[in-house]
């Protein structure tokens, strides 16, 4: 049964300029959305906030992206979230890291807005 | 007592035993372990104290005084060791999925099958005796309470108490060990019920302690005032008339120091059986606080009994149980029984098990594995079999027991045998502690020390017993061996005066570290051995990853690896483990023909489990592709020996090539390279740093771009941080360029006489101010003047600047405060900058002036600045010839140190041209 209320966007980034637009950008394409800092603050806020998609950057102090990925997908009822690199890391083994520690997509910074939207529509759709 | 009662509770007990067991499997299942909780963990590790401790102990102190101290300070002072030698070991045999010390030191030293074998062979060989004298503790503990037949009747063996106890215990220790084959060798229900059996055996024995002092005796002062009234018993108390020398005592407290590591039941339990590595911490002291309680009431019931039983001759090992039947209290002596019961069968069935764990892991299924027989188990389902092996391991380990109890232990005391088998597994702690800490610990090396080890060891303690059995000639003992006197097994090489232990662990552990060591320096690594020890030495920097030291697995097939699988570990088990092995992951087993190299990884490291890890990496590389071996039935591929070891040398013999050119190629290109690494880091980092802030202000232009109606106040906010974003990029290509001309040596630098007084004021100018805004108390602590320093001005300034800036940024939140201070120290200046902010964490502070190293935020996990200021101020003061130093704890804010030298020779030409003759 498709589930008619706005879908949920996490936002994991340390970059404050970067989490502000994509933050603006989902909440312009109707999505509720809810931000986090370092990998830590992700995995403390997923639980509660439930979202269907999650927009991971790579690197950050401590707890870096593919560790939080991996301990999304360790959880049994968060095998549907889908989980959007979204990094400045963009070489080959990165990227079989990212999709390794159980990414859908990897997506390099700079990134075009519209591309971003795109994809995160995209990949919202099969909810 | 009547003989029922005795058996009923016995058996009662072991039955109880069984049923905690089963209860705390079934939780675990549940997900709610009993048994991950560190008093548990810790009470575990008292399998350690045995029927040796229980009864033994008593009879020790009786001839000995306080000497039987000796083996519980061992493990007291290692215990806090263990922080760094246990949580190491816990840690490797977690990720490498070892399954006992004869598979980690197997391992280690290139996955030697050949090394794995004899660990196994010499800690069978050492440990049977001591699992006899838990044998020879319950039955003696039976016919006493019964008060039957001497022990060991003369009549057909199956009239002998100890024969039945050993066939119970037999069908006991499969029933704990072998229920299923787990490849991490698990065994929850067994904790749990040694956890209990460790909280039976003290209860008893506390109780014994308190009837006879309290009970017999009007309390300690009593019992101590009469003993010390007779001159013999007197002395037993005393340090000075203890019976061991100063040198008896340290080797006996070194030899348990290293058995508490090294008997595989303490390994078995303190790194197999552990579900979580911090409970390491509260082991530390709990486990030396158990040994305190359980040696608190040694010293009364020995001279209890001796005053008690004075002039009887009675043995002092007998006295535990024989003082509550003295006094008819027959119910505390049964409690006593199942006290020294639990002592025993503790140590029984967990040595048993970790010894089967042994034996098959890595003698048996190597030996089936390279038998010239063809296809020795056919194609069926080994994992059935490997169970059927250990048990008929178990049940021959324990017959043996049983044989060396009934032919030579019986007379024998108790103490000594645990002490031989000691000095015997103390063997390992060369090749283990080295294989720990010592890269270059070389698997010819832990051969060596190990074959000579145990040589020695044989040679001093088990084979004089067996003279002493009558076995061998007597005058072995006085004249040496074969009549040669340096051979004799009580004073080698004529050095004579110490005790047999102390002598046979001393040249033992000689010769072992020695040969170790010495044979290490003289040969190298073969590629597998080299590996495995930079793994093991340096496990906390690949623990997170899942490194291993097949550097790169060639192709094999799914079904090749699913076949492997089923055989070693069952169908169902095996799919289960396939399947978890998937989940979350995009592709699906059922869509791929070749395995990925992470299944191929995980499926060894699961064989691991289950047949050591040795026998794993072979079974595993006899499916790989890319080796001259052609896939096949597996077993089959496996028996032909003689092309593994074709392949193997071939192998040896391309990498010694390949290492001999790369080493030539490594000494001539070494520069180059280096100068080349350190170009494309420093670009790649930069390219990174600079792709942030492009990110952001990109995208937030965009959206303005992109909505021309955005309201006043988001536009003000998406402006300011795109503004803020494109100064942080100047800011950063500018230390870019400031540091690649000094680096470059292009840079300029006008050396002229400074007062560096006047300097650190003006470079503080600017800072009152931010300090007022935001708070911060400013302490400047300035001499009226100082000898004049030659340096360049603006670096300078710079360098405080800097180092101001990181102080502010650092600072306490809401009391801040900062000390800056000058002082001349003889030849040099001294400059510090304090801070009582966050401090930097230990680990981080060698890197701090590398370049791009960012300080951590606590307060919100994010690192700020560029990464690079610190390292231009290390540049600076490095080419005035001075240091910079940083010292912090975190949470106690940083001291930045500037030593500056103040020595002629440091005066430099006007403007020295480059950073580089500065240098030199």
């Amino acid at each position: 049964m498709p589930d008619t209320s706005p879908s949920r966007v996490l936002i994991v980034d340390d970059e404050p300029g970067i989490v502000t637009a994509i933050e603006f950008l989902m909440q312009q394409h109707g999505f509720v959305t809810e931000t986090a800092y370092h990998g830590a603050d992700a995995l403390t806020k997923i639980g509660p906030f439930d979202p269907q998609l999650v927009i991971l950057d790579v690197s950050m102090p401590r707890m870096d992206g593919f560790e939080v990925a991996l301990e999304i997908r360790k959880q049994p009822h968060f095998q549907d979230i889908s989980i959007v690199f979204l990094t400045a890391r963009g070489t080959e083994s990165d990227k079989l890291k990212g999709y390794g520690s159980g990414a859908d997509r990897y997506m390099t910074k700079p990134f075009d807005n519209h591309e971003l939207v795109r994809i995160v529509q995209d990949m919202l759709e099969r909810w | 007592m009547n003989i029922w009662i005795i058996l009923v509770a016995g058996l009662g007990y072991l039955g109880l035993l069984f049923g905690i067991a089963y209860w705390s499997e079934r939780r675990g299942q549940m997900g709610k372990s009993v048994v991950n909780n560190p008093y548990v963990y810790a009470l575990s590790l008292a399998v350690y104290c045995t029927a040796w401790t229980f009864y033994g102990s008593v009879g020790r102190a009786c001839t000995a005084g306080v000497s039987f101290l000796a083996i519980y300070l061992g493990p007291t002072l290692m215990a806090p060791l263990w922080y760094i030698i246990l949580r190491k070991l816990i840690v490797i045999a977690r990720s490498q999925h070892i399954s006992s010390i004869a598979d980690f030191i197997s391992s280690r030293y290139g996955k030697s099958t050949f090394l794995g074998g004899l660990v196994s062979l010499i800690a069978i060989v050492a440990i049977i005796p001591y699992i006899s004298l838990q044998l020879k503790a319950i039955s003696f503990s039976l016919d006493i309470l019964r008060a039957g037949p001497v022990l060991l009747a003369s009549g057909a063996p199956w009239t002998d108490t100890a024969l039945y106890v050993t066939i119970i215990l037999a069908i006991f220790t499969i029933l704990f060990g072998t229920r299923h084959l787990n490849p991490a060798e698990r065994h929850e229900g067994l904790v749990a019920a040694v956890a209990f059996e460790s909280i039976v055996k003290l209860i008893a024995f506390l109780s014994v302690g308190i009837f006879v002092t309290w009970g017999i005796y009007q309390g300690p002062g009593d019992l101590f005032g009469q003993a010390a009234a007779i001159p013999e018993l007197a002395k037993l108390f005393t340090m000075e008339e203890a019976a061991l020398s100063p040198w008896s005592w340290c080797w006996l407290i070194l030899v348990s120091m290293l058995a508490i590591l090294t008997l595989p039941r303490q390994f078995h339990v303190a790194v197999i059986e552990n579900t979580d590595v911090r409970h390491l911490t509260k082991a530390i002291w709990l486990f030396p606080l158990y040994m305190l309680l359980i040696n608190l009431f040694v010293l009364p019931i020995a001279i209890g009994g001796d005053m008690v039983f004075s002039g009887q001759g009675f043995d002092g090992d007998t006295f535990v149980l024989k003082l509550p039947l003295a006094y008819g209290r027959e119910w505390l002596a049964l409690l006593v029984f199942i006290g020294g019961l639990s002592a025993s069968t503790s140590m029984v069935i967990v040595s048993t098990i970790a010894l089967s764990i042994m034996a098959s892991n890595n003698l048996v299924v190597p030996l089936l594995l390279w038998s010239p027989v063809r296809n020795p188990l056919g194609g069926q389902d080994i994992s059935r079999y490997l169970l059927l092996i250990r048990r008929v391991i178990i049940g021959m380990i324990l017959m043996l027991a049983y044989w060396y109890f009934a032919t030579i232990g019986a007379g024998t005391p108790l103490v000594s045998i645990g002490l031989i088998s000691f000095t015997g597994v103390s063997q390992f702690a060369p090749a283990m502690l080295g294989g720990l800490f010592w890269r270059e610990g070389t698997r010819t090396g832990a051969l060596a020390g190990l074959l000579a080890g145990c040589i020695v060891w044989a040679f001093m303690l088990p084979f004089p017993s067996l003279i002493e059995a009558g076995r061998f000639p007597a005058e072995i003992l006085t004249t040496g061996l074969g009549g040669i006197s340096w051979l004799n097994p009580h004073a080698f090489l004529g050095v004579k005066g110490m005790d047999p232990i102390s002598h046979a662990a001393f040249w033992s552990l000689l010769i072992n570290t020695g040969l170790y060591v010495s044979v290490s320096l003289m040969t190298r690594h073969d590629a597998i051995g080299h590996a495995q020890a930079q793994l093991f030495v340096n496990i906390y920097r690949y623990v997170s990853g899942t490194r291993d030291a097949r550097s790169s697995y060639g192709k094999a097939s799914m079904q090749d690896i699913r076949i492997l699988l089923h055989r070693f570990l069952g169908r169902d088990r095996a799919d289960e483990l396939v399947t978890m092995f998937f989940r979350g992951k995009p592709v699906q087993p059922e869509t791929l023909t070749e395995a990925p190299p992470e299944l191929i990884a995980y499926a060894e490291k699961l064989l691991g489990g289950a047949v050591g890890s040795a026998s794993a990496y072979l079974l595993v590389s006899s499916v790989v592709k890319d080796t001259p071996l052609s896939v096949g039935e597996v077993i089959d591929v496996l028996s032909e020996t003689q092309q593994i070891l074709s392949y193997s040398r071939a192998l040896e013999q391309q990498s010694a090539e390949l290492e001999q050119a790369s080493a030539k190629l490594h000494l001539a290109n070494e520069r180059l390279r280096e100068m080349d690494r350190t170009k494309d880091d420093f670009i790649a980092t930069v390219t990174h740093e600079l792709r942030t802030p492009i990110t952001s202000i990109r995208s937030l232009v965009s959206i303005m771009h992109d909505n021309p109606a955005l309201p006043e106040d988001k536009r003000q906010e998406f402006l300011g941080i795109a503004l803020r974003e494109s100064e942080r990029i100047s800011r950063l290509i500018n230390q870019v360029l400031d540091l690649e001309k000094m680096e470059s040596g292009h840079a300029r630098w006008n050396m002229t006489e400074l007062d560096m007084v006047a300097l650190i004021q003006t470079s503080l100018e600017g800072f009152q101010e931010i300090c007022t805004q935001r708070g911060i108390q400013l302490h400047v602590t300035l001499p009226a003047r100082v000898r004049p320093f030659t340096g360049d001005r603006d670096r300078l300034i710079q360098v405080m600047v800097n180092l101001m800036s990181n102080a502010i940024k650092f600072c306490h939140e809401t009391r801040g405060e900062i000390h800056v201070s000058l002082e001349e120290a003889g030849h040099q200046l001294l400059i510090r900058v304090q801070d009582n902010g966050v401090g930097i964490e230990p680990e981080f502070q060698p890197y701090i002036f590398d370049k791009f190293t960012q300080f951590n935020d606590y307060r919100t996990g994010r690192a700020t600045g560029s990464g690079l200021g610190l390292s231009i101020t290390w540049r600076i003061v490095r080419v005035h010839k001075g240091d910079i130093r940083v010292s912090s704890e975190p949470g106690q804010g940083a001291v930045f140190e500037v030593r500056l030298p103040l020595s002629a020779g440091a005066v430099q030409p006007m403007a020295t041209p480059s950073y580089n003759r500065v240098k030199t």
